[in-house]
């Protein structure tokens, strides 16, 4: 190796070190994380919303081929919500218009991640892995309420 | 050299089948972005479903063509280096299991009895002859590598003690070991999950383990695709760009090589970020080596930059000592002898430039939270394995037809322009694609019927610009291609002016050393196995053991009630009965 490519390699290992230190600095120090694996919320049959406090949430999400249990769901604006997700028959996705939850829903395992609804407004939610003939039709929303308080 | 009948006929054949084929995966493509952008409202056209066409685009395009060319390249080069005859038995065997394996799978997908996608995910099936096709393609393409490439490498080495093999042959030789290594993964799920559930010999299986095998397989898949064409840029692009160009480095070609031996593997969970029941912190893993591996990608711009610096500067003095001015010499488009092809290269390599950076933001842990499963994610792979290395292999199988079969290439123009339009259409397509992945707009979803339809009431306005810039760039894409067909069969067609022939270009190493370990392929691939089992032992204990409570009964893309078994058996279990 001549002094030309030493210089290319070690350019690239300190851009990616660089990049790398930016994202665990991400997950760790802004609690930017992706899914974990999570054992203590089993897999259930029915989708629902359980509100523990006044402004803390948690929705339990059951996609199906084709459409997403519960449906249309109303929060106050700064509400906490503990998302769980999981599927009743094939591999589902489910992304949060405008957050950073993005998840699989996978029969028998449990997808999770926290949001809190800052703004209010209508929060769209896609299935966005193919499930089958009616996959383009599956979504629902969250719908965040200004000022309201529950 | 002269290439023995049979053997011609072989490599030819796996050129020539693929490429009809392809013609119909092509056209799917451009049919996916009619439906998505809405000017196609409807489930079908022509009888072929949305699902089921994206299906046999993904297959064709990204399976059968890559691997079929991949194996006659890599046929061409191990005969051409090597000086070594192939088996003919040996050949008609592979060429006949991938030819039948296609069409098996292809029947299938045709029938409607396949709509998975080229990732068919469980618990979805497909019909048995789906799986059984597709593993007969792929165990034929490794026939070669056993019974052929082997044998010729050992007695060569035999032959030439101390020698380094030539580059493009240690190149497709590291490939084809990969290809083998990665196929074990999908090979579990196809042969012990996929295909005993499509049969109906077991009601249900670990949908979250098959997942995991396959990405064990699935990310490897794409440097499989990508290091024919990164062989191709290190050994012709420098001698055609001038004619006597040279490579800059032998030895940093070959230690890219050993980079991706050792990094392809470890790498598959950043499919699966978004995944439940894998700890996120093997996922952190797996992205640090996602970024390993990418060293070698910046390793090989770096070579190959310099090979064509140093190719330009010798041949035109007056640009010595121009820092950028040299790249307008560059032959971008030239009908001079076999200076078309660097028309593929060179519109593959700045469509990799763009593909490179969506790829680490792709790889980049939580920041794929943002664009997983968007439209982001096809932008960034329509200009890696749609464009440099698609560009690459259509440019060599044009290329090897034209020498195999004795034949002036016809319509040199169209073959020049053909990659430029090409490489036009698919930028002004990742952009769009991209920046609406960013707004959320997913991939693989007929949106044209729902969410780009102003009747329906899910219709979501914000997609529908770019969902129309990006079928204007399809047609682009496809007249590119168009060019390309125009010139393959009028070159396939034309009478023969000359006895046919195989060779290839091949660039001189500039800087050239020993570096013995670096040709001692045995330590290297061994570390990369050890490397990718340790790396995949936590997470496949969370899919089997600690994360999934049950398996699930298969199911068919038009039916949400499960094929193999009724739902009410499948509510609870413990973890003891999932594996």
């Amino acid at each position: 190796m001549d002094r030309a490519e030493k210089g290319a390699f070690i350019t690239a290992v300190l851009f990616l070190s660089f990049f790398f230190a930016l994202i665990v600095y991400a997950a760790k120090g802004l609690n930017i994380d992706v899914p974990t694996c999570i054992t203590d919320v089993k897999p259930y049959t029915q989708g629902q919303v359980i509100q523990h406090a006044p402004n803390r949430y948690e929705i339990h999400y059951l996609a199906k081929m084709w459409y997403f249990e519960p449906a249309d769901v109303e929060l106050p604006v700064g509400s906490t919500v503990d998302i769980y997700l999981t599927s009743g028959d094939v591999i589902h996705g489910f992304q949060i218009d405008g957050t950073n939850v993005n998840l699989m829903a996978v029969p028998g395992a449990i997808s999770y991640a926290r949001v809190k609804f800052e703004k209010p407004g209508v929060y769209h939610i896609v299935c966005h892995e193919y499930c089958g003939i009616g996959h383009q039709d599956m979504t629902t929303k969250i719908v965040v309420k200004g000022g309201e308080q529950k | 050299m002269k290439v023995e009948g049979s053997i011609k006929t072989v490599i030819l054949g796996e050129i020539i089948f693929p490429i009809l084929l392809l013609i119909f995966g092509i056209y799917h493509g451009l049919m996916q972005a009619l439906y998505r952008a809405g000017i196609i409202k409807d489930m079908s056209f022509l009888g072929i479903e949305y699902y089921q066409g994206l299906t046999l685009h993904g297959v064709i395009n990204a399976v059968v063509f890559t691997t079929m060319v991949i194996v006659a390249f890599g046929n061409a080069v191990f005969l051409y280096y090597l000086k070594r005859p192939l088996r003919p038995a040996v050949q008609w065997a592979s060429f006949l299991m991938m030819v039948i394996g296609t069409l098996m799978a292809a029947w299938a997908m045709f029938a409607g009895k396949a709509n998975v996608l080229y990732t068919f995910y469980l618990p979805l099936i497909a019909h048995p002859a789906f799986y059984i096709g597709a593993a007969l393609l792929l165990v034929g393409s490794i026939v070669p590598l056993f019974f052929d490439w082997a044998p010729n490498y050992i007695s060569w080495r035999r032959e030439h003690p101390g020698e380094k093999v030539p580059l493009a042959v240690f190149g497709v030789f590291v490939n084809h070991i990969m290809w083998v290594i990665m196929l074990v993964p999908v090979v579990i799920t196809v042969v012990f999950q996929m295909l005993p559930l499509s049969l109906g010999l077991v009601s249900e299986v670990n949908p979250s383990l098959s997942r995991t095998l396959f990405w064990a397989f699935g990310h490897p898949l794409v440097y499989f695709w990508l290091l024919p064409a990164y062989t191709m840029l290190y050994t012709v692009l420098p001698k055609i760009v001038t004619g006597e160009g040279k490579l800059y480095s032998d030895s940093a070609a070959r230690f890219a090589f050993i980079l991706f031996i050792l990094f392809s593997f470890p790498v598959g969970l950043h499919h699966q970020f978004t995944e439940p029941a894998v700890t996120n912190s093997y996922k952190l893993v797996q992205a640090l080596f996602t970024f390993g591996v990418a060293v070698p990608s910046m390793l090989t711009a770096f070579t190959v930059a310099a090979s064509l610096e140093y190719s330009i500067k010798s041949k035109y003095p007056e640009v010595k000592n121009s820092l950028f001015y040299w790249w307008t010499k560059i032959p971008y488009i030239s009908l001079e002898g076999d200076k078309w092809l660097v028309s593929y290269f060179m519109a593959g390599l700045f469509l990799f430039f763009v593909g490179g950076i969506t790829g680490i933001v792709n790889a980049s842990y939580n920041v794929n939270l943002v664009v997983h499963n968007t439209s982001f994610v096809p932008g960034h792979f329509h200009t890696t394995v749609g464009g440099l290395v698609t560009l690459s292999l259509l440019g060599i199988s044009l290329y090897l037809v034209s020498k195999l079969m004795g034949k002036e290439i016809r319509f040199k123009g169209l073959a020049v322009l053909a990659p430029w339009l090409w490489w036009q259409g698919m930028l002004i397509f990742e952009y769009a694609m991209s920046v609406a992945g960013l707004h959320g707009f997913p991939r693989r979803t007929n949106t044209g019927i729902s969410y780009l339809n102003p009747d329906s009431p899910l219709y979501r306005p914000e997609w529908v610009g770019y969902a129309e810039l990006s079928a204007f760039a399809a047609f682009i894409i496809v007249l590119g291609f168009i060019f390309w067909a125009i010139s393959f069969f009028g070159t396939l067609l034309s009478p023969s002016v000359r006895e046919g022939s195989l060779e290839f270009p091949t660039a001189e190493a500039l800087h050239d050393e020993k570096a013995p370990a670096l040709n001692r392929l045995t330590p290297w691939f061994a570390i990369s196995v050890a490397l990718f089992v340790l790396s995949y032992i936590p997470a496949l204990y969370d899919v089997t053991k600690r994360g999934v409570f049950f398996d699930s009964p298969g199911y068919t893309d038009k039916n949400p009630v499960p094929i193999t078994k009724p739902q009410s058996a499948k509510e609870e279990k413990s973890t003891a009965e999932v594996k």
